[in-house]
Parts: C-alpha cells; structure tokens; sequence
C-alpha cells in the first residue's frame, strides 16, 4: 500500500548488542475482509526498536495508533502484517503459552488505575498471579508481593486489602508493582501516568525512572504529553494517522523538531511560564498547520499533507520515507 | 485509604503492623456485598426467612406433620381449619397443611433443577462467546434466537406426550429454553468485563482463556447470575405448578402444588377455602424469591437520585433564605464583575469542601482556579451557577453578580441568569450535547429559548454562532448529530451552545483536559478571542499550569477548599510565593526543557486530604517542605509583597528572599518515611 522503506533511526549500537525487542513493519488494520481493506490501517508500517535499559517514548494524539503498538506487542492486538522480536524470538503472534514460556520478561501498567485491578481480588492475589502462574507457591508469591509493595512506598500490610481502598496514584504503584514483580526487561507503559494529578503523576514518574535505574529495564512509554515523554524517553517515536512521522533521540525531538507535525504537536504543548508560553503560541500560529477536524486524507502520500503548511503535489501522491535530518529520521519531504 | 504510615521497625513489624492496618476480612467483595443488601431490605429479609422456613419444614415434614400425605379423613371432606387439619382438608379429606408442605420440597428442587440448567448453560455460553471473539459469539448468539423463537410450551407439552411427566427432565428442559434469554442478558456484562484492564494485564501474564474466564469473568458476573436465579426460581415454580393444573403434575396419589389448585379449582363454589392455602404458599413463594431478586439486584447507587429531592429543595430554600439574612445588601459593584467574598460550600452532613474562598473576575478578564483534584475548584465553579450537585449547598458568603447575591439566589432568580448572564462548558463536550437531536436542533432551541427569537432568525443566529467558534462548514455541522463529529468540534458546538445566551461570563470547567493538545491550543485560542471580542469573562477550572499560563490574567491555587495564593498569572507562576505553587511548578515535567531535565522530578509527600480531615491549621502543613511551628495556627490570606496578589502562608516572604527551590521528596529508598525523616533525608542529600 505505501513505498515507504523503513529507516532504522536509533543511534548506532555496539555491533554485538541485539536489542531487547524489534518492531519491524508493523501493520494492524481493524475489522475482516473487504472493509479492513478499505479503511486505513491503525498501524502503517511502524518500525522502531528498544535496547535493553533504554526508554522509547511513543507519542501521537488519539488515534494515531500508540496504544494500537503496545497491544500488538503485548498479544492483545491481531497483527495483519510486519514482525514483533523479543530478544531474537518472534512473538508476533504468541499465543498465551508462549508468553508464559517468555518468563514475565514483558509486562504492562495501564492507564486507568481504576480498571487495571480486579476490584474483587486483594492486592496480594493480583500481584501474586504472574507468579502462581510461574509455579512459586503460595507464602513465596505471598513474601514477593509484600516486598515489592514496600519497594513502590506501600505498606506491606496493603496485601490484604482491595484496591477500592487505595488512592489513584496509590493503584497506580500497585499496577508498577503487579509489573515489575516477576523482574521484566521491558515493559510497556500505556499511558501510564495520564489519570494522575501533577504531583501524583510525578511521584509515579520518578518511581518509574528510580526502578529503570535499579533494574536495567526497558520501557515502552507511549503517551500524549510529549513533556512527560520527554522526562523519562532516551528516544522518541512521533506518530500521526498510524505512521512514524519522526524519530530520533528525546532532546531533538523535542527541542528541535523536523517535521510540521512534529512542530506543532510540540509547540500546542503548553508551559506554566506565561511569557514563553506567549511565544510558543506565537511560534504556532505562524507555523500555520491547520485544524485537523475535518481532514480525512485518501489513501497514499503523505498523511498529514491535508493539514501541513508545506504540501504540494508530491506529498498527495508519494508517501514520505524516513530520512536523517540532523539527528532525527523525519517522514517528509521538505523537511530540513 | 491506606494512611502514609511509617512500618515499624523490622523486628516488631508484625503486631504493631496489625494494629495500625486492621487485617481486611478475606471473604469476597462480591460476597459481602450480596450480604449487607439481601439484609438492606425487610421485604427480602421476610422473603429469606419464609424461603428457609418452607425448606427446613418440607426437608423435616416426617417428623411433625400431624398426618401422612395419603391419610383419608371422611368425617372431615372439604373442611374448613379446624383443630384436627389447621388449613383444612381437601375432597378426599386428606390434610391440607400436610400434603402442602410434604410437597414444598419437591417443587421447590425441582425448580431449582430449571435454576442451575438456565443459569449454569447461559453464563457458560456468555463467557465462551465473550472469551472466543466475535466469530463464535455470533455462531452462539444466533443458536440462542432460534433457541427463543421455539414455542416453549408446546416443545414442554411434545415431551410429555414423548416420555411421560417425567417432572425433573421437563424443568431441565424448560431451563435449556430460558437459557437463551439469560445468555443475552449475562453476555453484555462478560463482554465488558472481558474489555477491562486487569483482563488485558491477565492476558499478558499468559493465563489461559479459561483461566481469565472463571478467575476474572465469572466472579463479576455473580450479582447478575444470583440475581436472574431468583426470578427464574419463581418462573420455574409457577410453571410446574401450570402443568400440574393441567393435569401434567406428579402421578395422582403424590401431592403437588399446581395439582391440588387444580382439585380446589373444581370445588371454587362448594368449598372456596381450598384454594386459600395452597394458593397463599405459592404466591409467598415466587414473592419471596422475587423481593430476594429485587433486594440483590438493586444498584448500590439508586437511592443516590440526580435531581434533588422536594425535601432537599426546601432545606436549600431555607439556607439560602438564611445566607441572604445573614449578610448584608450588596454594595454596588461595577456591571458584569463577578465578586465572590468568603464562599463556603459544605456538604449537607456537615463536611465543608469549599472555605472562605473570595475572588473578582473583571469584565474582559480570565481568571483560573488551578489545583489538584479534592481541592474544592469544580464546587467552587459550580456555586456559582448554582448547579452543585444535590446534597452539597453553599454555607455562607457571598457571590455578587450585578447586584444580585447569587448565593442567596432562589432557583427560579437562578433559572433567569442561567445560560443568559452565566453560562457553562464543561470538561466532556458530548455530555453537553443531546445524542437524540441535531447540532441545528439543539442550538435553535437554545437560542430560542434564551433570546426569545423567531425560527428562521435562530437558525441564522446558530449559523453565526458556529461560525464564530471557527467551524468552517457551519450549515453541514447544524445537520449532524453529536456522536458523528468529533471531540474538539463538540466542543465548539458547546462552546457554541453556551455562548448562545450572549453570556456576559464564562463557567468553563477543564474545558480542554479531554482533548489532544493540538485541539487544546485551537480552543484555548478561541476562547482568548471571544473573550476579546465579546468583553465577556471566564472563569476557567483547570488542573494544567501551562493552560493558566496560556489563558488567563489572573489566578486562584486552591488547595485543600480554601484559596492559597491569588494574585496576577505572570507573577504567581514566574514568582510563586506559596510551598503548594512552587510545588505544583516543579512537579511539571512541563516547567523543565529536555536539554535540563532533572533527573527526578519534585513531588510533594502524601496526598491532598479529605475534606473531613481538613486541620485547623495551615492545611498544607504536613505536606509542606518548609513547615516550622508558626504554621500549627490559622493562616490568613496576606499580601504577598507582588502587585495586589495575596498569599495564605506565613513563611512566603522567606521564600522569596532565599528563592527556595522545591526538592523530591519520595527519596528512592525501601521504607516509606514519615516527613520528619524525609527532612533529614533531604538535607543528607544536599
């Protein structure tokens, strides 16, 4: 459907280092048959990696296929084509034997805090679960659970209770914790901090970053807010209608960013300091990406060209491939 | 809540961890729940009492019944109560009490048989079909129509005819049908609990689909399968006792509850009181079984109504009349200056979640109530539309508004002002909006109503009005129903919506938190150029620093229901002068540049508290990094040193002066550490 190829756009790796999990040409559509055909693909193509220890921040708005990413690699989401690698095994379509076969290596924290806990299991049966799937016995899973309550700042005590009885931010660490009990190398984290006040959502944050610290562990950090993928992402995958729009390392992404969209998704982002933030909406406005309401771009070119300052012709009729500019790897065709 | 307690020392911890955290009892949630309401109501406790009554009596009838089912009494035929037959006798002269209750527990088994087929087959076929994915949920649903198209009583009749009345395998049969009808109704509910989260963290932990179906399905489906087994009971029971009616009972001599209606019925001239006993046990029965249903399929929230009460509205009438006793005639203020001076909003038991909150929003100006949730900004918004929600009321102060007191307003006063001086949009734009009618529709009828116009003039006017908050394609918009635009073009439909009354001031609560970034920006834009080209002024809840920033002129912190800084936007968020702001700002990975973010963001310990555990003193004081022994007293607002800004914390000039920066406080460590140990934590640290 697209000629686009796809440009590794990490930074060069030691040649002997595999990375902890390759996504490689990811396609989803949703629906069967004809219809499935007939709509745009929710992932087009997508292409990134994740090195162990390293933090790959995955931002769009809503719709762009993030969230659709993080399924598909935790085998919640029917692949339609491209490959998912896990440590050199091809878990693109891993039934639930295979991931139990993976060990708890790969694990996720939800967004909602709310739902991400049965509401009629204790604490303690929800954290102890991956593990009595794993064989540890009862008082084993029971002592694990208690201590990595204690290591996300719970009491141990909270084992025994339900998660009714806990604060957002408070379920928020008891989902890190069900996450990280079976010691992952990577784990997804599907805006994970976006239902959480300021000051809750940055002790979660710096629990998070404290644990990848300790750990080693891999993150797959998909939200919204490019500022709070910028806190805890090495690197940053822009996303918009399902497609990579730019890739490349946090600070450039984020500090100077390539594509149109990139820009305006970065500069609608607003700061608490008034006179810079005059500025940016003044930097916004004269980017001039219009309104994306009502713009359904057809099949081929580029996705965003209906809303982009800079398209012509060529972007309606030959979609952008990635190429390097500056650090980044950018998806279009005037960009510089 | 779990209390931020420190665990006790390693040692000790097991007995004093008990006696700070009480063991949670484990028995289920469900469980516990089913309980406290089957006893919530005397109707289904009466009907447990008789169900267990009926039950124990028939399963013991051997022991105490006075004669034996068959027992033919000939001087007492067609009898009414008398001392030897306490309900009577029937044609044959047998004992009624007898042969009811001798009968009771091969009805109520046998029902029971109709219960566990219709129940245990239906969830079994709605959790396959919710577990399996939607090919084989439409395979079963399918067999489940035919299943409901069948005619139930002539399949029951063809049996008989085929295999006798073979009265356990009929109700089996009869449950086989009902099932179909309890799988459409248990099949929504695993669906969506199919689609939680914890099902999805399951699934990646690798549980097998049967797994998930029985350890995280099937235990939220136990209210509605209790429940739907109650009525079913009861159905189960009239119909045996229809086919033993005619004639399809139990062989003759055996006694049964439809078969001795049926005897009765043929004697309803001569002997009336036969039917009395038999039919009293029977309806108490399907009565009990049913208050049983209904007491456990009552939702917790529905004695919880919407609109308030004419009791609560009474009571409101009555505070207000008070409020508006208790403080003076307004003064005169200048036209469209929303003043607010010492707002109190509490909630009817006593609890207040809004104190002494004062503010002036100037025509033309924007000012924002920013904070964390729990913090009183949304009650303080609502009051003044007079739209807080029922059971909350406003206490005392006063809200003036050209010259009026809206606090003290009636709700008819509010009804004039509502939608035409004060107006409000609210966080989710599609609640706003009616998904039964157009855009076109719902905006004219606005307009309408508001501004008394005719209907060619509205539709002109919601024309412009859209046009106003920059939709492009006006007349296709006014066509469309909500559910096909999307969100942020809702939102300026409900931004269209409210503006449609020429409101000379703006309620907007979160406006924008539902929407992508890019959107927010669109309408943050809008909202800045109506307010300059309209005059008109916003009040703007909002938990986004960056938002305030953006936006408004002026800005109110809340924080646990009380103001703690109010004051300029660009000196407050430039120079904050209280702890919770300077907080506030640096937990925003927002406030930080990529090239120097910090390593760990500040966070403040604990968490806002409930309303009802609001000290006396400052209330941010066990929170707060900079607390001393000055702050255990009341704190009043004071002017804080920049412009007229004012600022609730007796330590800010210090603040200023040292330029003191906010830390992280959730110091990587494995004890959760009360704040005396943190202090000393942080400055090990430094």
């Amino acid at each position: 459907m697209s000629t686009a190829t796809s440009v590794r756009p990490e930074a060069p790796l030691p040649a002997a280092a595999q990375p902890l999990l390759e996504v490689k040409d990811l396609v989803v559509r949703y629906g069967r048959g004809r219809k499935a055909a007939a709509t745009p693909a929710a992932v087009d193509n997508v292409s990134f990696s994740i090195n162990p220890g390293e933090t790959v921040g995955l931002v769009g708005e809503s719709g762009s296929g993030k969230s659709t990413i993080g399924k598909a690699i935790l085998g919640l989401q029917k692949v339609s084509g491209g490959s998912i690698t896990y440590q050199g095994k091809d878990i693109t379509s891993a039934g639930a034997s295979q991931r139990r076969a993976l060990g708890g290596e790969l694990r996720a924290v939800f967004q909602d805090p709310n739902s991400s806990l049965n509401p009629r299991n204790t604490v303690g049966s929800s954290l102890a679960e991956p593990l009595r799937l794993r064989g540890v016995n009862a008082s084993g899973a029971r002592q694990r659970a208690e201590d990595m309550l204690e290591r996300v700042g719970l009491p141990r005590e909270a084992v025994d209770r339900y998660p009714s009885q806990f604060s957002g931010g408070q379920r928020q660490r008891i989902s890190v914790a069900r996450a990280l009990i079976c010691d992952p190398k990577l784990v997804v984290c599907d805006e994970a901090v976006s239902a959480l006040d300021l000051s809750t959502q940055a002790q979660v944050l710096n629990l998070l970053a404290d644990l990848r610290d300790e750990r080693g562990l891999g993150y797959l950090f998909i939200a919204h807010d490019i500022a709070v993928v910028q806190f805890l992402a090495q690197r940053v995958v822009v996303l918009y209608r399902g497609q990579v729009m730019e890739s490349g390392p946090a600070t450039a992404v984020t500090e100077n960013p390539k594509h149109p969209f990139t820009q305006a998704l970065v500069t609608a982002s607003p700061v608490p300091r008034p006179a810079e933030q005059a500025a940016r909406r003044q930097a916004r406005v004269s980017l001039g990406v219009r309104t994306g309401a009502a713009a359904t771009p057809g099949p081929g070119g580029c996705p965003f060209r209906l809303r982009c300052p800079l398209a012509t012709d060529l972007c309606r009729d030959e979609r952008p491939a990635l190429r390097l500019v500056g650090g980044s790897a950018v998806a279009c065709h005037y960009a510089s | 809540m779990i209390p931020n307690v420190a665990p006790a020392p390693a040692d000790s911890a097991e007995p004093t961890a008990a006696a700070v955290l009480p063991q949670a009892p484990r028995q289920s949630a469900a469980k516990r729940y089913s309980g406290s309401k089957l006893l919530g109501s005397p109707a289904s406790i009466a009907g447990v009492i008789w169900l267990a009554a009926l039950v124990a009596a028939s399963l013991t009838a051997p022991l105490w019944l006075p004669f034996k089912t068959e027992d033919q009494d000939f001087t007492a035929v067609l009898s009414g109560p008398t001392a030897a037959h306490w309900l009577g006798t029937d044609e044959l002269g047998r004992d009624l009490l007898s042969r009811i209750f001798a009968s009771a527990a091969s009805t109520l088994g046998t029902s029971m048989i109709t219960v566990i087929v219709a129940v245990g087959l239906g969830t079994l076929l709605a959790m396959l079909a919710a577990a399996a994915g939607e090919r084989a949920e439409n395979a079963i649903s399918r067999v489940t129509e035919i299943m409901m198209s069948l005619p139930g009583t002539v399949i029951i009749l063809a049996v008989i005819g085929a295999v006798g009345t073979n009265i356990p395998l009929i109700m089996a049969i009869l449950g086989v049908l009902i099932s179909a009808g309890m799988y459409r109704v248990i099949l929504g509910q695993a669906k969506s609990l199919q689609s939680q989260l914890y099902v999805d963290a399951a699934k990646v932990d690798g549980v097998s689909t049967v797994g998930i179906s029985l350890r995280h399905v099937l235990p939220g489906l136990t209210n509605t399968i209790v429940v739907q087994s109650a009525l079913i009971f009861a159905v189960g029971m009239l119909i045996q006792a229809g086919l033993a009616f005619i004639g399809f009972g139990p062989p003759i001599p055996q006694p049964s509850w439809g078969g001795m209606i049926q005897g009765a019925s043929q004697h309803v001239y001569d002997a009336p009181w036969l039917m009395v006993p038999t039919g009293a046990v029977l309806a108490l029965t399907v009565l009990a079984a049913n208050a049983i249903g209904n007491a456990l399929g009552k939702s917790p929230n529905a004695t919880a109504s919407h609109l308030p009460s004419a009791a609560a509205r009474r009571q409101r009438a009555k505070a207000v009349a008070a409020i508006a006793a208790a403080t003076p005639a307004p003064e005169d203020a200048p036209k469209d200056t929303l003043s607010v001076r010492n707002l109190s909003v509490g909630v009817d038991n006593g609890v207040r979640l809004v104190t002494d909150v004062s503010f002036d929003v100037e025509p033309g100006t924007v000012l924002g109530l920013v904070g964390e949730s729990g913090c009183g900004k949304t009650m303080t918004a609502l009051s003044l539309l007079g739209l807080l929600p029922s059971g909350v009321s406003v206490t005392g102060g006063q809200i003036l508004w050209n010259g009026k007191n809206l606090a003290a307003a009636t709700d008819k006063d509010m009804e004039g002002i509502r939608g035409r001086d004060i107006a409000l949009i609210s966080q989710e734009p599609m609640r706003a909006l009616d998904p039964m009618f157009t855009v076109g529709y719902q905006l004219t009828a606005a307009i309408r109503r508001l501004r008394g116009m005719g209907r060619a003039d509205s539709k002109a006017e919601a024309l412009s009005l859209l046009e106003k908050v920059g939709i492009v394609d006006a007349a296709r918009i006014l066509k469309t129903y909500p559910h096909q635009i999307s969100g942020g073009m809702a939102q300026r439909v409900a931004i269209a919506l409210a503006l449609s009354g020429r409101p000379r001031l703006l309620v907007a609560d979160e406006p924008t938190t539902a929407l992508d970034v890019t959107v927010q920006a669109e309408i943050l834009s809008l909202l800045r150029s109506l307010v300059k080209d309209t005059g008109m002024s916003v009040v703007m809840v909002t938990h986004d620093l960056g938002v305030v920033a953006d936006l408004c002129d002026q800005v109110a912190v809340m924080y646990a229901g009380e103001v703690v800084e109010n004051g300029r936007t660009d000196n407050i968020l430039d120079n904050p002068r209280h702890p919770y702001t300077l907080a506030l700002l640096a937990a925003d990975p927002h406030a930080n540049h990529a090239a120097d973010m910090p390593e760990r963001l500040a966070t403040i310990n604990g968490q806002v508290p409930q309303p009802k555990d609001w000290p006396g003193t400052c209330r941010f004081a066990a929170r707060c990094q900079f607390a001393g022994s000055a702050c255990l007293v009341p704190i009043p607002l004071l002017p804080s040193g920049t412009g007229d800004g004012v600022v609730r914390c007796v330590t800010a000039d210090e603040l200023a002066v040292d330029g003191l920066d906010w830390v992280a406080t959730d110091v990587p460590s494995h004890h959760v550490l009360n704040l005396v140990e943190h202090r000393t934590a942080e400055k090990d640290h430094a």
